[in-house]
């Protein structure tokens, strides 16, 4: 019964959220101010596991595809498909998940305590509207950004890894780069980087906006948007690789 | 002018306030007071539709709060001014930031026009050079000054204070109270203040309601209630030794 209370709340409170803004200019001010906070401050993060996360999978992979039937451009191949495919849309996703998500959730959930939110509400300015709204935007937009620049780090990591442990010829990894790639594949990361942004940011948001109690359960709020908005991911995923790939 | 009739309010098997009828005049200071848990915070989330009551009418003029879809309940609250209890100041905004906020939202102002606007409350209450500073650099009076200008900038009808001296030191909590009282007539709007502080009762109260487990038990001015038979309301007036020892 409390997962339908809360999936019908989350909806409804997302019905809100979508509604015309008061004042487009001020929200216009909002989502770069979001960009901002939520995007540009997580760059550092994403460039760092993505360059270590695309070494690690061409190294995995030369260790575990080392047979004379498997070209040696293999592994650039398979390093560019399970980064553009997986890691750069999924992983950073539920990097961002805990880093963003959790920002969000604790930022709404303090301004409830302190009476912040019911100050906006008595002002006739729709909270909710006006304080999720933005992060939503802000992460639709930065987060396929972000993924992109993973996506290239995440190939250069391998190139790196390739150049200094030796494990496959750099000639052959930059060919299994290029072998037959597909702008599809870029489409649907894509896709799945936006559905994403806008689980963590909504999600984030929902916990954070119905935040009752004190500065424990503002934590409590962050920990919850955390893990539903990964579960969330993992769960749309598998729902989204179905629909795109099949 | 607020008229409130037959209001209920439950939170489950709990009814926390019961067939209250009440009237706030318009250019008075009207106070409703009681101890901690009669429901008076409740009432005054009501008044301003942080909670639904769950029966009953709230008339702002003619107008049925109750009975107003959402589009009708945010132009109403346009004209509505609220001062909590701790404030409630946008944290990540400084002061001209805050005062100025509601006139973003709602006006077409120029930006100096805002700026002038936001100076003039800053200046109504008695705050000077404090704009660029953050509510966290604030003193606890100075943020209810603030808010209280954040109010009264965009020139509401009706003003709410929720609990507006407390964790003030004696000469702070005064200067609040005056403040409060002076704009009300200044103005010439309805404000409504939520407090079980007496010297606010003494200082400001033109018009005084008292709750007590969610009923409404007596209604008058400052000056009579020292003089009031309600067992009730005189076990909450001279509950203090200073009460005690002003009466004999």
């Amino acid at each position: 019964m409390q997962l339908f209370y809360h999936v019908g709340r989350y909806f409804m409170l997302t019905a809100t959220v979508l509604q015309r803004p008061e004042k487009f200019s001020i929200y216009r001010r909002q989502i770069i101010v979001e960009m901002d906070h939520l995007g540009l401050n997580s760059l550092g993060i994403v460039a760092i596991v993505s360059v270590f996360m695309g070494a690690v999978v061409t190294i995995q992979t030369a260790f575990n595809t080392d047979h004379p039937l498997l070209p040696a451009y293999a592994i650039g191949f398979a390093t560019r498909q399970a980064i553009i495919l997986e890691f750069s849309p999924t992983v950073i996703s539920l990097i961002l998940a805990g880093k963003v998500g959790s920002r969000i959730a604790s930022e709404i959930g303090t301004m409830r305590v302190t009476e912040q939110i019911d100050a906006l509400e008595i002002m006739g300015v729709n909270a909710a509207s006006y304080l999720i709204l933005p992060k939503i935007i802000a992460c639709l937009v930065i987060n396929p950004m972000l993924v992109v620049i993973s996506m290239f780090l995440g190939i250069y990591g391998g190139w790196l890894a390739s150049a200094i442990t030796g494990v496959v010829p750099l000639n052959n990894f930059v060919y299994g780069i290029i072998f037959e790639f597909s702008g599809f594949d870029i489409f649907y990361a894509i896709i799945k980087t936006l559905v994403f942004a806008f689980i963590i940011a909504s999600v984030s948001g929902y916990y954070g906006f119905y935040t009752k109690g004190g500065a424990l359960e503002v934590g409590h709020s962050s920990t919850r948007a955390v893990v539903l908005s990964s579960i969330n991911i993992i769960l749309f995923n598998l729902i989204l690789t179905q629909i795109l790939l099949a | 002018m607020i008229r409130i009739a037959n209001i209920n309010k439950n939170f489950g098997e709990r009814q926390v306030l019961e067939d209250i009828s009440l009237r706030f005049e318009q250019g008075k200071t009207n106070l409703i007071i009681g101890k901690s848990g009669s429901g008076k915070t409740v009432l005054m989330k009501c008044l301003v539709g942080l909670l639904e009551a769950d029966s009953g009418h709230i008339f702002y003029d003619s107008r049925d709060f109750l009975r107003m879809n959402t589009r009708a309940r945010k132009t109403l609250r346009k004209e509505m001014g609220m001062l909590f209890q701790g404030g409630a100041l946008f944290d990540s905004m400084t002061v001209t930031e805050n005062v100025v906020f509601p006139l973003n939202m709602f006006t077409n102002k120029s930006k100096g026009e805002k700026i002038r606007r936001a100076g003039f409350c800053l200046d109504r209450v008695n705050l000077h050079n404090v704009g660029h500073l953050y509510p966290s650099e604030l003193s606890g009076g100075m943020k209810k000054r603030v808010a209280i200008a954040r109010a009264i900038a965009i020139g509401p009808k009706y003003l709410f204070c929720d609990e507006p001296n407390s964790g003030l030191d004696p000469p702070t909590a005064i200067l609040i109270d005056k403040l409060i009282s002076e704009i009300t007539r200044e103005l010439d709007i309805t404000t409504v203040v939520n407090t079980h502080d007496l010297n606010s009762v003494m200082e400001i109260g033109d018009h005084v309601a008292f709750i007590h487990q969610g009923k409404l038990w007596w209604t008058g001015s400052n000056r009579e209630i020292l003089h009031t038979s309600n067992k009730e309301l005189n076990s909450f007036v001279y509950a203090t030794e200073l009460m005690r020892c002003l009466r004999q």
